[in-house]
């Protein structure tokens, strides 16, 4: 099933579902639904996400709408003689189906997407993503450049147990870095994700998903950003005491500003400072 | 139908009193009131470390609780919820209601019925007890996974030998109401004439069985890899962490099913008699609560499709997953249908059963959603997750428990409840719940993670919306324990049928059910 055929059963799903088809997408913008996120994969998991919304929107509207026609009509207080009935085999046999036949082509467009997404080949950078308690270290495997990113000083002063500072006041409170993970525009960017102590996992909600960071193993990931822009996420595995406070930032900058970046980076660089 | 039935048994004349009886009792009632009270305790002690965890996220920032209180805290809630509110409640009510639904004058094994009780205080006393250790109680997540769990410090060995001590508690309880199921139902009572609620208490036990001895088997691995210098799941070693939450899961899908199995039974007891109209579709509850448990063991890895599995196990786990809303779709139907038509009045019961089936759905369309491992990826660890097992277990096994209460209640004490305040709670629950828990869909899905103790500002007007709920959950409950409470001490008298609706071979006994029934079995034709 190709992608506009499931964005367009997701649209008329939701839109027969509750007519939020046009919410749906301001929804973005409040904070109330998932991003739509600035790879191929983060919008193609967008639509998924939608398209079965819609599905349970318009099962729910069918299934509790007929409860509460229930509810309201058949009440004793209306002096109803309650019906025999225990059974139906034609009905029961009707409602085992049609769920299968919905369930298949939910999972045709989502095995389509999963594959694509498990296709880590052909990457033009690849970073090698160490978690620790508690910070990220990035380590460019084909430029000698490698540095820990940690929580700003500015959210850590604020997020200390009754600091007196309004983290309001804070700029992208918890969810900025000293040192971002910087790559450029269009690449496809692979992640070996490990780790240095317990399990971590690394997500930015703009690039359609997470994958955890584990002892001992090497795990792959990739995004392809197609837009310039600064991206926010946070570790999703818990992780001990600081487990709240280890956030990803990711700037998505031009293959001329990548270069120039690079170019400032001294080898072990930021290792060194953070030592 | 005969019922045979007395208040006093002439060679059990000499009952112990006071603290001694409830020590010393084999009997099933008895040992039913003790888990239903325990379990009601539990709800109490793990709600209020939820207040805790709400209060602190009323608001982005840290105003009361370090970090590392605020790990235990959301651990000690979802050990305490799961292991000593949910499942002891669902025990308890299988020991008082199982006997009198199938006719049995007691448990199979009475005093293995005993012990199985009076193990779980002593498993919380010491699983509380580490609130009070240096280092402080556990904090890596009821889930435990290793390597955290391993930087667990003096409460560790108390926090393996409580899972043991619940686990046998566990086993123990599954073997006495196999035994009973299959062995003391009254002549002619065949399997498919069982009322359901003990259809799927039959299913849970087998389900109990099968995976606590797993979760013992994986405790003691991390038991021995932190005390004994083995490395089973330290990759250091040669060992696997993945390796844990495999094994962990292959125990937690089915828990899950354990905590929604039975809440299926009260429910399918409790909408015939308020419809007064037959359970629609018997056999096809019976049969879709035993798919569903087969289900539940080839879908374990669900839990875990950020770990980096291979593309075939993905889309095996994926398509398992998305099958299990077949069998419980086929549930919800079957509910609405019996409904459907039928003569519904809305006491108490009734009221907890019907906000059951919408809430749960609501908790089963998320979790549909969250079988489609691409939209997965976005939704694990997140908020959404917290909002849908939340669903399905505070309105879904909770509400089901609460509405099993009110149910019988009155054949327990031989009083009805305060209707007015049974209504009242359940109208400040059922609101409240959806208060704390719907919002939680949203800040998840916007990309707040779980298990944080402060957050960033975008998601701070959901969350104090989510902390105003709790607060008003948790207090309405206290109407649920002064209910119950005043119920017990008096009230009006109650009819031994109680229930213009009600059915069922206990409803053939005295209210309240006298110490002793169906000395001689009731024949069913």
């Amino acid at each position: 099933m190709s992608r506009t055929t499931t964005r367009w059963i997701g649209r008329v799903a939701a839109g027969a579902g509750l007519g939020l088809a046009v919410q749906a997408s301001a929804w973005a913008d409040w904070g109330l639904n998932m991003p739509r996120g600035v790879t191929e994969i983060s919008n193609e998991v967008y639509s998924l996400h939608m398209l079965i919304f819609g599905i349970c929107v318009a099962i729910a509207v069918v299934v509790f709408g007929a409860m509460i026609w229930s509810i309201i009509h058949h009440r004793k207080s209306r002096g109803v003689e309650p019906a025999k009935f225990s059974h139906s085999t034609k009905v029961e046999i009707v409602w085992t189906v049609i769920p299968i036949v919905i369930l298949v082509a939910m999972a045709v467009p989502a095995a389509d997407t999963l594959i694509r997404m498990e296709d880590t080949r052909n990457s033009d950078i690849t970073v090698k993503i160490t978690g620790y308690q508690w910070m990220w270290e990035y380590e460019y495997l084909e430029e000698d450049v490698r540095f820990f990113s940690r929580l700003s000083e500015a959210s850590n002063r604020a997020r200390q147990l009754r600091s007196g500072i309004d983290v309001r006041q804070v700029d992208n409170y918890l969810l900025d870095v000293d040192r971002p993970l910087v790559v450029p525009v269009g690449a496809k960017v692979r992640l070996l994700l490990t780790s240095n102590d317990v399990i971590h996992s690394w997500w930015v909600p703009d690039f359609g998903g997470k994958k955890d960071a584990i002892p001992g193993f090497i795990n792959e990931f990739w995004f392809q950003a197609e837009e310039v822009g600064t991206y926010r996420g946070q570790c999703a595995e818990l992780c001990g005491r600081d487990h709240g406070f280890m956030p990803v930032v990711v700037e998505v900058v031009s293959a001329d500003q990548y270069s120039a970046w690079l170019a400032g980076q001294s080898p072990d660089a930021g290792v060194a400072a953070a030592r | 139908m005969s019922t045979a039935t007395h208040a006093e048994h002439g060679d059990h004349g000499h009952h112990p009193t006071g603290l001694l009886r409830w020590l010393t009792t084999t009997n099933h009632k008895d040992i039913g009131t003790m888990y239903l009270v325990f379990s009601l305790v539990m709800f109490f002690v793990g709600g209020a470390m939820a207040l805790v965890i709400r209060a602190e996220l009323f608001q982005p920032g840290l105003q009361f609780v370090d970090p590392a209180f605020f790990n235990q805290m959301t651990t000690m809630h979802a050990l305490i919820m799961i292991f000593g509110a949910v499942m002891p409640a669902f025990v308890g009510l299988a020991n008082w209601m199982v006997p009198l639904q199938v006719g049995a004058p007691d448990m199979a094994l009475p005093r293995l019925n005993n012990w199985s009780f009076w193990i779980l205080p002593f498993a919380f006393t010491l699983l509380l007890l580490t609130l009070f250790l240096p280092g402080g109680a556990p904090a890596s997540g009821w889930t435990i996974y290793p390597p955290l769990v391993l930087q667990t410090g003096n409460a560790f060995p108390f926090l393996i030998f409580a899972i043991h001590l619940m686990g046998l508690s566990s086993i123990m309880g599954a073997i006495n109401i196999i035994v009973t199921i299959m062995n003391m139902r009254a002549p002619g009572m065949g399997l498919l004439k069982m009322p359901l609620f003990v259809w799927t208490w039959l299913i849970t036990a087998y389900l109990l069985i099968l995976v606590m001895p797993v979760l013992a088997g994986a405790v003691t691995m991390l038991l021995t890899d932190k005390y004994f210098g083995t490395s089973f799941f330290a990759a250091g070693g040669g060992g696997d962490p993945v390796m844990f939450q495999h094994i962990f899961w292959f125990f937690g899908h089915p828990e899950v099913y354990i905590m929604i199995l039975p809440a299926f039974g009260i429910i399918s007891e409790i909408i015939p008699t308020f419809a007064r109209k037959p359970l629609f579709g018997y056999s096809a509850m019976v049969y879709a609560t035993a798919s569903i448990a087969f289900l539940s063991f080839i879908v374990w890895a669900h839990h875990m499709f950020t770990v980096g599995m291979p593309l075939a196990g993905q889309l095996f786990f994926m398509f398992t997953t998305m099958l299990i809303a077949v069998p419980t779709g086929v549930k919800v139907f079957n509910w609405v249908a019996t409904m459907w038509r039928g003569a519904m009045t809305f006491e108490t019961p009734m009221l907890f059963a019907l906000a059951f089936v919408f809430l749960f759905t609501i908790g089963g369309f998320s979790g549909l959603m969250l079988a489609i491992v691409p939209a997965d990826l976005q939704y694990h660890d997140s908020y959404f997750v917290v909002a849908h097992f939340h669903y399905v277990l505070v309105p879904g096994a909770i509400f089901a428990i609460m509405a099993g209460v009110y149910y019988w209640l009155p054949k327990w004490t031989g009083h009805m409840y305060n209707e007015k305040m049974g209504k009242l709670h359940f109208w400040l629950t059922a609101i409240s719940v959806n208060v704390t828990f719907f919002p939680m869909h949203f800040v998840g899905l916007a990309g707040m993670p779980r298990r944080i103790p402060d957050y960033a500002t975008q998601f701070a007007d959901f969350n104090a919306m989510a902390t105003v709920g709790a607060f008003v959950f948790g207090f309405s409950q206290l109407l649920f324990a002064w209910n119950i409470y005043r119920c017990a001490k008096g009230g009006e008298k109650a009819t031994a049928g109680v229930w213009e609706g009600s059915h069922g071979l206990e409803w053939t006994v005295p209210s309240p059910a006298p110490l002793h029934t169906f000395d001689t079995p009731p024949v069913i034709k």
